[in-house]
Parts: structure tokens; sequence; C-alpha cells
């Protein structure tokens, strides 16, 4: 390809970090030092073929040029380009995608903090509050006024959706760009610790355990490692029952996997509950190879954590269930899309990674079974779009994360065009005990349709936020009840209490506090008119100011839509308009009109959007305006109080 | 690109209750078309890779959840197709309203028509809020947007891009249907000068860092303007009378001739008015060109204006 390229320079540590990922230039075709008379006779980085077959290294490139200098300076790209042979528009078009990558220049210290809906109603405005009267305004790039582009002075900071901190919210990250690149989740941030750690002077806290309310308990399957085992250890999981399922695999063979995985009626935990064994036996059945594994660990939905506490915790767990689902459907490499926000779950699968295959768990003769199966790491950049099985396929290419018109499916084009198994964290942590301890077995908790234990995100108004699994069935009262949740406002006389419960997370929908009666299955959540999605369940009390929380899902849908559809990036802005005409008090003609309206924007997503972002964009708004949880509309009824600043 | 191989086999499906038979690996809306049906269309174009993103397309097949786009669906035997359900219609409403209250659609052939059929009513999403300056939207940061305040509509309405002699880029017209990345990409000429930046209601074609053309990879083959269904890409020639008001479709008349430049022979069609080019093309389905030409045929026709009378240049 004819690469134009500017005459920009990348900086000795812009390219000592994209050579640490990219390894050193072979000449100076591709960007290596100029030398005429060896540059002659080398092709041109290898011709198009290996251009091709590089480019899925684009993202890991831009990636560390981020790490190093705290943004993509042209210098960097220009380089990232030459090395890879990438157009440089479309290497800036895939930089500008994500929201972890600044394309002009910011402090090397930044903390976005995080100010989505559990956030909210848990002090983050007065965080961010006190970040724009201390520090100044939120640094989006450029950032006249804020010093700190060479890391010596303060840093900057961002507003962020949710980090998947809810258990310990407000919750902020903070990254350091540099020769040594930093970057820490941390939880329970009062506006002091803020302004400090932007500041550059406080001691950047270690993180806490994850609150584990249920620790210990016997009956956990999900979480019964989790706090109880090391995570760092792999002789501690294999004490503690570890790949004793991925031996029983390969002695029994593939076919016996998907037999139990169909004998458990397992369902994708995901949020579009689709029943796994049909993906597994339809990349399993393909002609076509090779097949890919993906273990999508982008978990972003505001409200979920889960995902990021069974990596975190259970690292082993994820890569034990990831060889057997590869020994079950034909794979050799498997893939972890992780998002850019979980810096210590990226930690611990990469040491879980290394010590399996260093222990021949992982490699090219699987326990000696001459089976082979790897895995790679793909970090995410902040993009919630990123978590839709396509967009991943998008993602790890090396192209924006923009989803795929479907079909056909990844079970029959997916990563590469090549048959992909994409399977959510919770589900594939649920495969080592189905194929050890039985498919039937696992069935015979929860209910017909919904098997097995399923974890829960509790956070907001509640007196020990956390992870819980319980069996499905379970009432959601009851998991409220697990997690301290006030009882309902309209039965007390002073209306104090839990007003509505958010199921599902931004792509969920709202419940009235005293209507939890219902239990937690697929089935009886789609009876009671909401959504499980992924298993976030966020409590708002009386306290809470439910505008302003709609307000913020409709701000994040707007935020992460791809762009790539007319009924999403012009819904979401025509849906957060409206909501805002409505929550100011000046409707457009009536306040009726504009709930029509609404109605009409929701129901173009639905039916027009590509992908489920779109497609789910209306569903906590509307759910909501049903419930007259929303303020501004007419007959609606407003949550009563407001957040305390 | 709609490649049909030829098979000699052909899928049999319903479309409004009536039956169609189409050759095989031909789409949905090929097979609406066979009967008759009339689907407006964005982002389609015969010689490029359908992108499916415009959804103005839409239609309602039997069994599918959401709506389908027809370009992309390739026509499955026995597919029930339905192409004027409420359901489709109001989609196809939104789309275009929502397009028609976010971008300026005034040179965008058919738009206004399609606007009236649905009945689009585009200044119910209340007053255009104030254009965005010049560069501001390619500095929009993904994920992060100021919150509507004044209870203005939002739109991509920004100054028109002006930074060669040949064409000019008028992205308040841009509807992000992804042909010109796609004619400037691997479709067509594989020059890869331009690529969606961006996201969300901040994507907006680019160059890298949004430079100037001139400082970009292109080469002015100008097929970009030949597939941009909004005049967001139009030549200079034509954006000057537009702008100066002397633009006259009534006065203009196309003349086909063949470029004299090179031995490949593209068909030119020349579009003139007052005597003068204003515009030139090449058919769509042209063998050699499929509508593409290079900056030679594109632009390279100056010469022919030469209005010295009856000199030779080197008079």
């Amino acid at each position: 390809m004819d690469l134009h390229l500017s005459d920009a320079q990348p900086t000795a540590e812009e390219r000592g970090a994209v050579d640490a990922v990219l390894g050193e230039p072979e000449s100076g075709w591709d960007g290596g030092r100029r030398d005429a008379a060896r540059d002659g006779h080398v092709a041109l980085g290898g011709g198009a073929h290996a251009a091709e077959a590089r480019r899925h290294l684009l993202l890991p490139a831009l990636q560390a040029l981020q790490r190093a200098a705290g943004w993509i300076s042209e210098g960097g790209l220009t380089y990232v380009c030459a090395r890879l042979t990438v157009p440089p528009a479309e290497a800036w078009g895939v930089a500008t995608f994500y929201g972890l990558l600044a394309t002009e220049q910011r402090p090397r210290r930044m903390l976005h903090v995080c100010d989505d809906i559990a956030c909210r109603t848990r002090g983050s405005r007065a965080v961010v509050e006190a970040l724009e009267r201390e520090v100044g305004p939120a640094c989006h790039g450029g950032c006249e006024g804020v010093s700190g582009h060479d890391g010596s002075g303060p840093g900057g900071w961002l507003p962020s959706p949710c980090l998947g901190l809810c258990d310990q919210a407000p919750a902020a990250l903070l990254t350091v760009a540099g020769p040594r690149p930093f970057e820490r989740l941390v939880g329970a941030v009062t506006p002091v610790d803020a302004v400090a750690l932007v500041k550059g002077r406080a001691v950047v806290p270690e993180r806490s355990r994850p609150l584990l309310p249920q620790r210990g308990d016997p009956s956990l399957w999900l979480l019964g490692r989790v706090g109880v085992v090391d995570p760092t250890d792999l002789a501690a999981y294999e004490a503690s029952g570890g790949y004793r399922a991925l031996r029983r695999a390969l002695a029994k063979g593939p076919e016996a996997v998907l037999r139990e995985i169909l004998a458990s009626r397992l369902v994708g935990r995901g949020g579009a509950a689709f029943p796994a064994l049909r993906k597994w036996e339809a990349v399993a059945r393909q002609i076509e190879h090779p097949h890919y594994v993906i273990c999508n660990a982008d978990e972003s939905e505001p409200g979920s954590f889960k995902d990021r506490v069974l990596l975190e915790e259970d690292p082993f767990n994820i890569v034990e269930a990831m060889t057997i689902a590869g020994f079950a459907v034909g794979a050799e490499r498997g893939f972890v899309y992780l998002r850019g926000e979980y810096p210590l779950a990226a930690a611990r699968m990469e040491h879980a990674i290394a010590a399996a295959r260093e222990a021949r768990y992982l490699g090219r003769d699987v326990l000696g079974a001459e089976i082979a199966f790897d895995i790679e790491i793909r970090r995410g950049s902040g993009a919630y779009v990123c978590g839709e099985e396509t967009a991943i396929f998008n993602s790890i290419e090396g192209l924006r994360g923009e989803p795929r018109n479907k079909p056909p499916f990844p079970a029959d084009a997916g990563l590469w065009g090549k048959p992909t198994l994409v399977n959510n964290v919770e589900t594939l942590a649920s495969v080592p005990l189905i194929v050890l301890n039985g498919g039937a077995n696992f069935a015979s908790t929860g209910t017909g349709d919904s098997t097995g234990t399923k974890l829960f995100c509790l956070s907001g108004a509640v007196e020990r936020p956390g992870v819980y699994e319980v069996p499905f069935g379970t009432t959601l009262r009851a998991v409220l009840d697990l997690a301290g949740a006030p009882p309902p406002a309209a039965a007390a006389k002073d209306g104090r209490g839990l007003v509505a419960v958010l199921l599902g997370g931004a792509a969920g929908t709202f419940v009235r506090g005293d209507a939890t009666d219902f239990p937690l299955t697929f089935e009886g959540a789609r009876a009671a008119g909401a959504t499980l999605g992924a298993g976030v369940v966020m409590a708002f009390d009386h306290t809470a100011d439910l505008t302003d929380v709609l307000l913020r899902i409709a701000a994040f849908f707007r935020d992460e839509s791809c762009g790539q559809c007319v009924p999403c990036r012009v819904g979401t802005v025509r849906q957060e308009e409206a909501l805002h005409r409505l929550a100011a008090g000046k409707p457009l003609g009536t306040a009726a009109a504009e709930l029509a309206l609404l109605e009409e924007i929701g129901t173009a997503m639905k039916d027009a959007s590509i992908c489920g972002l779109g497609q789910t964009a209306s569903f906590a708004v509307e759910s909501a305006i049903r419930l007259g949880l929303f303020g501004g509309g007419k007959g609606g009824r407003k949550a009563r109080g407001r957040t305390a600043r | 690109m709609t490649v049909a191989i030829e098979t000699g086999k052909t899928v049999a499906l319903t479309v409004d209750g009536a039956a169609v038979t189409v050759p095989e690996g031909s789409t949905v809306l090929d097979a609406c078309r066979a009967a008759g049906r009339d689907i407006p269309t964005l982002c389609f174009l015969e010689t490029l890779h359908p992108v499916n993103v415009c959804r103005v397309c839409v239609v309602e097949v039997e069994g599918s959840r959401v709506l389908v786009p027809s370009c992309s669906r390739a026509a499955a035997p026995g597919m029930k197709v339905r192409t004027d359900t409420p359901r489709v219609r109001h989609s196809r409403k939104m789309v275009l309203e929502f397009l028609a209250s976010s971008v300026d659609l005034s040179t965008a052939p058919r738009v206004a028509e399609w606007l009236a059929e649905y009945g689009c009513r585009p200044e119910r999403y209340g007053p255009e809020a104030s254009a965005a300056e010049a560069d501001e939207r390619d500095r929009a940061v993904a994920g992060h947007h100021a919150a509507p305040g004044d209870g203005a509509r939002a739109t991509v309405a920004q100054p028109v891009k002006v930074d060669n002699d040949l064409y000019v880029r008028d992205y308040g017209k841009c509807i992000l249907c992804y042909k010109c990345v796609e004619a400037c990409g691997a479709d067509h000429q594989n020059t890869f000068a331009i690529a969606v930046a961006g996201r969300g209601f901040g994507a907006r074609i680019s160059t890298e860092l949004a430079v100037p053309l001139p400082d970009s990879a292109c080469v002015y083959c100008g097929n970009c303007i030949a597939v941009c269904p909004t005049g967001a890409l139009m030549f200079k020639t034509e954006r000057d009378r537009r702008d100066a008001g002397t633009w006259d479709e009534s006065r203009q008349h196309v003349t086909q001739t063949i470029c004299p430049y090179c031995g490949v022979g593209c068909t030119l069609e020349l579009r003139v008015q007052d005597n003068e080019i204003v515009r030139v093309t090449s058919p769509l389905d042209h063998s050699i060109s499929h509508g593409n030409l290079c900056i030679k045929g594109r632009f390279g026709w100056r010469f022919v204006e030469n209005r010295a009378a009856g000199r030779h240049a080197d008079d």
C-alpha cells in the first residue's frame, strides 16, 4: 500500500512503547532507521498480506502510545502507521473511537471520575464539584491552563461512564502515563481524595478486596473461591478443585462436554439470555477452520461489576473454562476482550494465563493430550458498544468497534470471518462445574427455563452493596433484603424507603419499589414487564433524584452510540433532548406530545438499529415513564426529595 | 459491491404477498425492485459493498424480531417480505426525520419527495442549535458531549471546508453513509485518504488529524463526489454557481464522450451549462469505470474551455 505519512517523528519514549508491542522494525520500510543498501533488498513491510495479518496490533499499539505519553501524538500515530502499514486516516478513525484514547494532549496524570447512575446517588456530584472548584474544568483535550503535559505538574480529570466499581461508589480510575505507566481503580473516593489524586499529592490507596457479603458460604457455586482462595496461586486453585473439570473433559471428549452443556440448559449471562449450547454446537459443527473462543469481559453496563469480581478473584476458573470451551468447539485460540477500565482484572488474568501456560494447562499440548489451546488478552479502551459481540471482532481486528449487521452470526462468520464462540465471563464461569458435576445437577438448581445460579450486582440504596449469588427463582425482594435494601416507600407513612429498582442496567428496566415480589428468572422478569439483563439490581430510595438518573442514562446512550446507524446515532440525541425539555418543564407543545414523541423515537430505535445498544437505548426511559418515575412528564410522579449536594 | 454469481439458480419469495423469483445471490432490495417496489435508499449504491447504516430501506421479514435492511440481506427461499407495513413506514419516517432534523438535505436528490411521502416533520424536534465553529466537530471527543441546555436540537451544521480548487466538503450536509470512505478505500480507489472518525453524534468523515485535503493522501480522483448522496461533496464549479445563484439545471445538458487522456477509455458525462462544463461523471453501469474516474478525467477539462478563440496555445 502506498502510505501517505506525515513527517512528524515519534519521541524516543513513544517509539520504545510501540516497539515493545510490535518488536523492533525490520528496515526503513516499516519505520526503522533508513539504510539504503539494506532497504533496497527488503520487501515493503513483508507485503500486503503480512500487513493485513498485523492489523490486529493497531489497538494495542495505540494503547501503548497512550500509556507512554498520555495521548496519541501525530508522531506516534505516524510511527504506528509506518510499522503496521495502516493508512493514517484509518488509524485516526480507530484512535478517535475510544474514550480512553486521547488524540489531543492531556496531562499525563488523569483521574476519570465516575458520574454514572450508581455513583451519582452516592456522592459523585460532590467529587465533580470539588474538582471543578479546586482543579478546573474537565480536561477533554488541549486543556489550556492545566499543566502536567510532561508529567511534572498536577493532572487533569474527566467525568466517566460507569467504571464497574458500583459496590464501592463513588469510583474513579487513575491513569498516569509515562515510562512506568500506572492505572488503578479507586473506590469510595471523597472530594478531598479526588483533588489530592489529581494533584499527585495522595498515596494511591490499594484496592480493597471486593465486598463479598456472602464470603465463605459453602453453597456458593460461582463465588465459592472469591475471597477464600488466593487468585494469584495456581496450586491453591488446584487444591480447591481447579482443573479437575478440564481433566474430565479431556478424558471424555468434546461430544461429552457438549452433552453436559445441553443437559445443563445453560443460558448466556451477558444480557441476551441466549441458550449457550446453540452457540457451542453451531461453532463445533462448522467445517470451516480455525475456530475461535472469545470471553466477553467488556462488562460496561452501568451498575454491573460481577465479571470484574470473577476476573479479579477467580481468574484461573475463567482460563480453565475457556480451555474446556476451546476443546469442545475445536478452537486453538482464545481471546479475553477485557474492558480498559479494569487494570487489576487484566493483571490477574495475565498472571493466570502465564501460570497456566507454564503448568501446561495452556499451550501446544494441553496436559499432554495433543490438544492445543492458548489465550490472549485484548484490552478495550473505553467503549461500551464493544461489549456487543460483533463489535468485539472489529475491535480485535484493529477496526473501529462498530457492530456488524447480523446475519451472518458469529458461529458462522465471527473473528476474521471464522466461526467464533463468544460467551460472557459469568457464562463461562459456570462451565467447569457443569462439566465436573454434570449438566443435570446444574439444571436441578433454578427453574425450568433459568437453570443454575445467577450473580446479581447490588448497588445504590442498599446497606451491603456487592455481588450476590442466588439460585434462579429467588425473588427480587429477597435479593434486595440480602443486601439490606429499605422497605418500599409506598408502604411507609413518611414516604421514606425504596422507590424504584433498576433491573439490568442502563439497557434494562425500572420496577417499582413495591412491586419486587417476582422471581428473578428470565421468564419471571419478562412476566413482570422487566428484564434481568446482566444482573444489575440498583436500588433507589426516596432521596434519589430519578429524573436526574434518567437524564444520565439518556446521556450515556448518546455518548456510547457508535454512530454507525441513523436510528441510534440521532435517536439517542433526540431522546436526550426531549427528556431535558420535559425535566426543565419546557416541553415543545404539551408534555403529552413529548411523551408520544419519546415513544416514537424509542420504537424506531428498537426496530431499525443495527445492534442491541440502539435496540435497548429507550428501555429504561420508557419503563420509568410508564411507572410514573420520571418527574417531568404530565401526570408523572416526581420522586420525592432530591439528592443532597 | 453486489456481485451475484451467475449460478443459474433462482430464489422464490414473496414481496407484499406477490410471488417474486430472483437470481440466487440477490438481495431483498433486488427482490423488492423486481416486484416493482420503490424502496428509498441513501447509503446503498450498486457499485459499493452495502454497509446498511442509514436504515431507510428497512422492510419487515416474517420471523425476524427487528426490521431488516433490504440492501444487504440476501433473499432466501420462502422469505415473506413486507415493504409497506405501519412498522416499516414508522421507521422510515423516523430515519428521514432524524436526518432532516440534523443535516442539511437541500441538495440531496429525492429526499424532499420522501420526506413528504412519509409525513416527516423535522421541526417537531425544536429550533436548530447554532452551527459549530470551523473544526469544532473535528475535535469532538468520544464519550463526551455538552448537555442539551436551551431546548434547541443538535445538528451537524458547520462551515464548509474549501481547501483546494477542485471540490468542496460541506459536512453540514453529510448523513455519514460511508460511501465516500468505501469509494476512497478498498471498494474503488485504494487511497484511504478518509475514514470515519469519532463516535456517536460526533462521528464524522475525516482525514488523519483532520488535516486539509492537500496534506492528506487524497489524489483528487473525485470518486467520493460521484457516490455522495447528498451533495456534501461537490465540484467547486457547481458549488460556486450554487452560491452565486447561477446553478440552473434547466439550462444544463449532458454530453457523453470518451476520456482522451489514456488508453483505458472511460466514458465521460460532461454536464454543461452556459457552454461551461460544471460537473463530470461516468456511468455507474459502465463496464470499465463503474462510475470511477481519475483526476484527469474528473477535473482535467479546463483546456476545453480555453476561450482564446481560434488561437493556438503557442500564439
